[in-house]
């Protein structure tokens, strides 16, 4: 019974809730798939960029060469990256993994650190004369002040890795992309589409949940209407990556 | 270390480098593909950017489009082109230019709407028209900018034109994907290698290009720069920023 709006030909619709209906435990699983790829894969960047960008921030010597090399492995494509780690890691889900891991990196090491060195040097002055060390200022009052770049830098990563995941499918492990990649060699238009929407719904979803989380940990952005500008100047941070 | 004895011996084979489907036609392929897409992206991105810029808008716009396409995978809109019947080396390029538009676009923008207010109005009131100063003082000023937007958008082309692979396109992503098709790892990895190569080499080159065509008095600008006040290292910074724009659903946006 296709009661969605079918618009193409009716024999092989682009919108179809027959397919849906009928196929709705192979969607939920790739999509299941494709949002626990994405979670790993953000926190594990997370998990990885933060230290690093602390390092670069604290050592302005490090940060060079921190961001020339996180560069580099940015620029080689998915597909080549793919393929040189597929022979280490095996096909399936690591590599990915690793791969997605590798892309969320420059963008969280980069804004973290945009971040950290967007603080208001009167405010680190400030600290210094509280007598704060160079580490509990970083702990205390850096990382607070740099949570907007942080959050911002979170949702870059997110979005993109929502999108690279369907590159998985080479290695057979694409999330959304292996139904993408299916419905294109059976010619399945609904499939297809299906696959498209439900990604851009994915990081559409995923973007509006961290922007809120954004919002609940900066209670004092929200009191105040005066840092109009500072928040501008973390729109501009958006453009890191 | 199979595989890698066995794609070192891939890549020594004569045979894999010459004829139709030989390494040298496939990079050919990829480098005219990707060549066809920077222009379309070009023509379309370039002079939209620069009279958005220049009107002092756009800045929201540049980020909408930006933040779609972001969300979009490249492998979705190639398999949905694929589907609709737009096959072949023309729609490949078609969809590559999609995702090469942004950085182009958002730089050029953000390079002709950021110069410094105070140089346009010492133009205007030189006595220069809106057109004559846009060329002769904005473009100029937001070279660097926009060369950076332009080896942003031709690197992310590079990195995408290899996934058409999987939807029957000709490119050095080829080899990678029927390499994995017939479970030859060591040829997927040796297709992997030329297509890293391939890339990190035509970023060095456009690297390269684009110090070139920066006017003589804005090299080594921004270093200087960053060592000024916090308004000026803002301004730097964002220009940095702006340089790696975005990044799609493969991997390139490469360091400013």
């Amino acid at each position: 019974m296709p009661s969605g709006p079918v618009l193409s030909a009716a024999t092989n619709p682009w919108f179809s809730w027959d397919y849906l209906e009928r196929n709705g435990a192979d969607v939920l699983r790739y999509t299941e798939q494709h949002v626990s790829l994405t979670v790993q894969a953000v926190l594990i960047a997370f998990v990885v960029a933060l230290p690093l960008a602390a390092l670069a921030h604290l050592r302005p010597r490090l940060a060079g060469p921190v961001l020339a090399v996180t560069g580099v492995l940015y620029t080689i494509p998915s597909l080549a990256l793919f393929a040189v780690l597929a022979p280490v890691t095996g096909i399936g889900r690591t590599t990915v993994l690793i791969g997605l891991v590798v892309y969320a990196l420059l963008v969280l090491v980069r804004n973290v650190l945009v971040g950290l060195q967007g603080v208001d040097p009167a405010v680190r002055d400030a600290a210094r004369g509280m007598g704060y060390g160079r580490l509990r200022m970083l702990v205390g009052v850096e990382l607070p002040q740099a949570v907007p770049a942080v959050v911002t830098g979170l949702r870059l990563a997110t979005v993109s890795t929502v999108a690279l995941v369907t590159v998985g499918v080479v290695v057979g492990y694409g999330g959304l992309g292996q139904l993408m990649f299916r419905g294109f060699r059976s010619n399945y238009h609904a499939e297809i589409m299906t696959a498209t929407v439900l990604c851009l719904v994915l990081a559409l979803v995923a973007d509006l949940v961290l922007a809120l989380l954004g919002r609940l940990l900066t209670p004092w952005r929200r009191t105040s209407r005066t840092p109009q500008v500072a928040s501008g100047a973390h729109e501009e941070a958006a453009w890191t990556s | 270390m199979d595989i890698l004895s066995e794609a070192l011996r891939w890549l020594n084979d004569p045979l894999n480098w010459t004829g139709p489907q030989g390494v040298l036609a496939l990079t050919r392929t990829h480098l005219a593909i990707s060549a066809l897409a920077v222009a379309i992206a070009l023509v379309v991105a370039l002079p939209l950017g620069l009279w958005l810029g220049h009107r002092g808008r756009g800045a929201t716009v540049g980020v909408v489009v930006a933040n779609t396409t972001r969300a979009l995978p490249t492998l979705a809109l190639l398999t949905l082109l694929a589907a609709t019947g737009w096959f072949g080396n023309t729609a490949t390029a078609l969809a590559c230019a999609v995702f090469a538009v942004p950085p182009i676009l958002a730089n050029a923008v953000t390079g002709v709407g950021g110069v410094d207010p105070d140089v346009r109005d010492a133009a205007r009131g030189l006595g220069m028209s809106g057109t004559r100063a846009l060329w002769t003082v904005e473009v100029p000023l937001a070279t660097p900018l926009i060369a950076a937007g332009i080896r942003t958008g031709a690197v992310q082309v590079l990195a995408t034109v290899p996934l058409a692979a999987l939807v029957g396109g000709t490119s050095l992503g080829t080899i990678v994907v029927s390499g994995f098709a017939t479970q030859r790892y060591g040829k997927a990895l040796a297709g992997g290698i030329l297509v890293a190569g391939l890339c990190l080499l035509v970023e060095g080159l456009l690297a390269i290009a684009e110090r070139v065509v920066t006017p003589p008095g804005l090299r080594g600008r921004g270093r200087a720069a960053a060592a000024d006040e916090h308004a000026d290292t803002q301004r730097a910074r964002s220009a940095q920023v702006a340089a790696t724009a975005r990044r799609g659903s493969n991997g390139s946006a490469p360091l400013p």
